[in-house]
């Protein structure tokens, strides 16, 4: 067994360190198999850091282009209310990006670089942010269907086999279902509003209903990395399967919503057990997350200039803490 | 239609797919998007209630103690899950070496009669 594990090891390692790597190996496989936690400074193999590394990031920088298509609803949401609580969600999103940058710092990135990455267009976000928010009713159906569909896919990340990245959805998820709640009362408000309130919500719908069921990523069979991620305890779940439920619990509320789902092939398989939804325009998610979507280059664009806009504000912080503590210093 | 916004002006302004639209701008160069000096990583504990101790709520990056208090009540007491807070340096903490772990939490083991279950000849008995 211990000679197995030694050939996995690049061959230019001292007797050692082979032995430390083979002894890492051996505890990180134990942890995993046991659906136990992985720490910051435990060893663990090259792949899984790089997969985490990357599954965080894009999260956190989601999170964080997620403000966007919000933001721009808060100088015309329809009253003070409904302005107080965007501004919270919005709120959440940073906060939510920055526990997520946390966590991917755990594995030796540094937060600068993920931000000039993000600006630079070298970093991937979900596919959803690029997609444009056009009327007040989108307010309504990111909150329900885009919010909703996150929700599907984090719960089960709460169990992550990586700690910091686990935490970290804890914390998400708790916060998220308020974001749900109040896009439903959004939809809800409209539908029960004039005809063409509702007019607005079910295009609202419309528009969100496709692109937020791609959020899952590619069906299973042309999802590569899925496999290892699940036998990682990263993922829990396929992507088809997590969309299979969302598709389920969709189906059920937008009947309170008295709006319809656009998508015609919607059945519950009853050989199955599972939801199955009409095709989906594949070729356009791939085309979004290439960069050629509706908004990519406005997100990033936005992006860049809020952080450059800022610069003066975080070094006018670091000089005054810098006085500050000669000031002690002379004290 | 947009009974709640401004008809004249769209909430975005790319409300058509732009497939040729460039990816992004082309990046500033390396150099100056590293002139900033980062900001040192903090780690926050937060009391959630009189009575309960500090616990661990995460970490952030903060230019000094008063930044680091106000970012941390912003992003870890947003919905009154704190009443008081701890802010550390990160590069502050010492912790065991994770290599170590068996060794270093060695000594407790076989010690079974320090836990009042190891006592079962009183069972029954009321009140011990």
């Amino acid at each position: 067994m211990a000679s197995q594990n030694l050939q996995s090891v690049p061959a230019e390692l001292s007797p050692e360190e082979q032995e430390r790597e083979a002894a890492g190996k051996a505890y990180f496989d134990r942890i995993i198999s046991e659906d136990s936690r992985i720490e910051p400074r435990d060893w663990m193999p090259e792949a899984y850091r790089k997969t985490l590394l990357r599954q965080i990031s894009q999260h956190a920088h989601s999170e964080i282009i997620g403000m966007q298509p919000e933001a721009n609803w808060i100088t015309r949401a329809p009253s003070l209310k409904r302005k107080s609580i965007l501004m919270a969600k919005v709120q959440d999103e940073a906060g939510h990006g920055l526990y997520l940058y946390s966590a991917a710092e755990t594995l030796g990135q540094t937060r600068d670089k993920m931000m000039d990455d993000l600006i630079a267009g070298k970093a991937r976000y979900s596919s959803i942010f690029n997609y444009p928010a056009i009327s007040w009713a989108d307010m309504g159906a990111i909150g329900w269907l885009v919010d909703g569909a996150a929700i599907c896919n984090q719960v089960p990340l709460c169990r992550a086999s990586y700690g910091p990245y686990g935490r970290a959805m804890v914390r998400i998820c708790k916060e998220e279902s308020f974001h749900q709640r109040q896009g439903f009362e959004i939809l809800l408000e409209l539908s029960n509003g004039t005809p063409a309130q509702k007019q607005m919500a079910q295009e609202a719908v419309n528009r969100w209903y496709a692109p937020s069921l791609m959020m899952f990523g590619p069906p299973d069979d042309d999802s590569p990395n899925s496999k290892q991620s699940m036998a990682w305890n990263i993922k829990r779940f396929s992507n088809d399967e997590l969309r299979s439920r969302f598709v389920g619990m969709m189906v059920e509320q937008v009947k309170v919503l008295g709006l319809t789902l656009p998508d015609k092939d919607i059945r519950f398989n009853e050989e199955t057990k599972k939801w199955e939804h009409g095709p989906l325009d594949w070729n356009e998610f791939k085309e979004v997350l290439a960069g050629r979507g509706p908004c990519n280059s406005q997100r990033t664009e936005r992006r860049r200039e809020a952080h450059e806009n800022g610069a003066w504000v975080r070094e006018a912080a670091v000089a005054y803490a810098r006085k500050q503590a000669q000031k002690e210093h002379a004290a | 239609m947009a009974p709640h916004g401004n008809p004249e002006e769209p909430a975005s302004s790319a409300s058509e797919i732009k497939r040729e639209a460039p990816k992004v701008a082309a990046a500033t160069p390396a150099e100056q998007q590293h002139h900033e000096t980062p900001w040192s990583l903090w780690e926050v504990f937060v009391r959630s209630s009189r009575g309960l101790s500090h616990v661990h709520a995460g970490s952030l990056h903060a230019p000094d103690a008063a930044m680091a208090l106000r970012n941390a009540r912003d992003l870890y007491t947003r919905r009154n899950e704190g009443v008081s807070i701890w802010v550390v340096p990160a590069e502050a903490i010492s912790s065991s070496d994770p290599d170590s772990k068996g060794a270093f939490f060695e000594s407790p083991q076989g010690k079974d009669y320090r836990h009042a279950t190891y006592y079962t000849k009183s069972e029954g008995v009321k009140h011990l």
